[in-house]
């Protein structure tokens, strides 16, 4: 309990973030026309490419002679990157075809 | 300190630049600029972690040729994926990169692991805990996405093992007890971190195997907030901001996503992680619907159309895969200029994905009033003339409505039979995507035209062209 206690109070301030983060979530997707739930799903799927952050931390920290901290890390900053660099131009080819419409109704 | 600010401030812009791009994509208008932004903001975030970032002595990232070099292959292969890939391939394209992803963040927490492991320095509890989740769930997001890539390619076939409901919760009971007793271990073992990783794995094959295909737009989104959840906790190891914000609100968006599209099927999210779509349920009713098929050729079904008043047309998957949205078109322009009303009733999940039949059509230029959606086309139905389906089944199967025994029972439908006339356009009699029968085929109403999509419509056009 102690433990816990103290767990909790160390990273009161991130557990602060977090639940604000999840309202906000919530808040941002509500309400979206079921059009654009594709578009949409792809293009979160691109936001959290920002796990490629820590692909790069990890990367940058490994030492030079860590052989598997460097394999790992190289690997991990591809996925990043691929999820990253996909999930946009995926979304934005997507949207693409709304915007060409658009155009034609003005 | 002055760089330190610099990235934290930038950390910051990169989450403003993702709720706004968020918030913007949830509307047509600003959608492509909402996407634009959000990519913005996380190269800034890419870049001022990469020349910014100091560990907790003070020591700045090395490496630099490994990073880029791996940025420089990711960037040109993603590109490349994303930019060849069909439209109408586009749901599995997401699942794949977001497969991607989950990979990544399972790797992070490997590298962190092995790191404790080989210096034999504790993992504070807080920490390890963290950390075991972001590789539990990035490797379940993982083997999850892909099997749904499968699955949406038709590599994978459905398969529904008895008892895979109990398989699923007793390796999800491992995967906690295993991980539980790793986080209390005083120095983590590689042995014990890829067994967990091991039985991740499996656990995120068993997960999705079983999900019918139909259901698999459903199961994307759900992986996709998994994966927005792992990023999370990897911001969590490194006390970014940045990647936790981004992550818990791809977590949150993409739960209340998923949601959102259960609602669209009329289903509840266990029902369809639990139901086990398209294997055995169908299999138990046998015996078809009784009745007759009857088949209408080409000229027949040209005049038909030509001389109606109001025509509908209900597009399905069968449409975009035989690539006739264009062709489509041009039928309809042909069927306008002789005075014809025609609309297109889109069911919200036709096709893929929610909205994924609206992309295919906006492609083809079909202007966004002709589209309707489902309760607006369900009111015209009663007036329309001829309503012509393309390659949609379960979409307007009327055992929705009257069935309770089967699986899509309570998913709302495009009432078709309301029209005067239905024209079914099919390769063949094959079941829909749900594997199931299909009453409407045999309606007293309904005649088939069996072929190709694309070539039916070609040779209906020219018909039409020629009356």
């Amino acid at each position: 309990m102690e433990q816990a206690s103290q767990l909790f109070y160390d990273n009161r301030e991130f557990i602060f973030l977090i639940i604000l983060s999840i309202f906000l979530g919530i808040e941002v997707i509500s309400n979206v026309p079921a059009i654009l739930h594709t578009p949409l799903m792809s293009g979160a799927n691109a936001i959290h490419g920002v796990v490629i952050i820590g692909a790069i931390i990890v990367m940058g920290q490994a030492e030079p002679d860590n052989y598997l901290a460097l394999t790992l890390g190289f690997l991990a900053v591809i996925l990043g990157t691929l999820n990253v660099v996909g999930g946009f131009v995926v979304t934005d080819r997507m949207l693409e075809m709304f915007k060409k419409k658009e155009k034609k109704k003005k | 300190m002055i760089s330190l600010s610099i990235l934290e401030l930038s950390y910051i812009i990169a989450s403003i630049t993702f709720i706004l791009g968020l918030k913007m994509l949830g509307n047509p208008e600003s959608a492509r600029k909402g996407n634009m932004i959000a990519a913005v903001g996380m190269c800034i975030g890419i870049f001022a972690t990469i020349f910014l970032y100091q560990s907790k002595d003070g020591e700045r990232l090395g490496n630099y040729g490994w990073i880029f070099g791996a940025m420089t292959i990711g960037t040109a292969i993603g590109y490349w994926m994303a930019k060849k890939v069909k439209m109408t391939a586009m749901p599995q394209m997401v699942s794949f990169f977001n497969g991607m992803g989950g990979a990544c963040a399972g790797v992070i927490s490997i590298v962190e692991f092995n790191h404790h492991i080989h210096s034999g320095e504790p993992v504070q509890v807080g920490l390890g805990i963290v950390m075991i989740l972001g590789l539990i769930i990035g490797s379940v997001s993982f083997a999850g996405s892909m099997v749904a890539y499968g699955k949406l390619e038709e590599k994978i076939k459905d398969k529904a093992l008895p008892g895979s409901t109990f398989i699923n919760i007793a390796l999800l009971l491992v995967i906690l007890g295993l991980a539980g007793y790793f986080v209390m271990m005083d120095v983590p073992t590689a042995g014990m971190m890829y067994l967990i990783l091991a039985i991740s794995l499996i656990y995120g094959v068993s997960f999705v195997m079983p999900i019918g295909g139909a259901d698999m737009p459903v199961v994307i989104s759900l992986l996709n907030s998994f994966t927005g959840m792992a990023a999370a906790f990897g911001g969590f190891i490194y006390s970014n901001q940045a990647m936790l914000t981004g992550g818990i609100l791809v977590g949150s968006a993409g739960t209340i996503l998923t949601i959102l599209m259960c609602t669209a099927m009329n289903r509840s999210l266990m029902n369809v992680i639990i139901g086990s779509f398209g294997g055995g349920a169908a299999g138990a009713k046998k015996d078809g619907p009784e009745g007759s098929i009857k088949e209408i050729s080409v000229s027949d079904a040209a005049i038909l159309l030509s001389y109606a008043q109001k025509v509908s047309i209900v597009p399905g998957y069968g449409l975009a895969v035989a690539q006739a949205q264009h062709i489509c078109h041009d039928l309809e322009k042909m069927l306008e200029e002789k005075g014809v009303n025609v609309f297109y009733a889109i069911h919200p999940v036709a096709g893929r994905m929610p909205g994924h039949m609206n992309v295919l059509l906006a492609e083809a230029d079909v202007p966004y009033p002709k589209l309707m959606e489902m309760e607006e086309a369900n009111s015209q139905f009663a007036s329309t003339d001829v309503v012509m389906v393309i390659g949609a089944n379960d979409v307007v199967n009327p055992a929705a409505k009257k069935d309770p025994s089967s699986p899509i029972y309570g998913m709302p439908i495009l009432e078709v039979e309301d029209a005067k006339n239905i024209i079914v356009l099919k390769r063949s009699m094959g079941k829909g995507y749900a594997g199931i029968e299909n009453e409407l085929f045999f309606h007293p109403k309904n005649r088939m035209l069996f072929g190709d999509a694309k070539t039916s419509l070609q040779n209906l056009a020219s018909e039409v062209k020629s009356l």
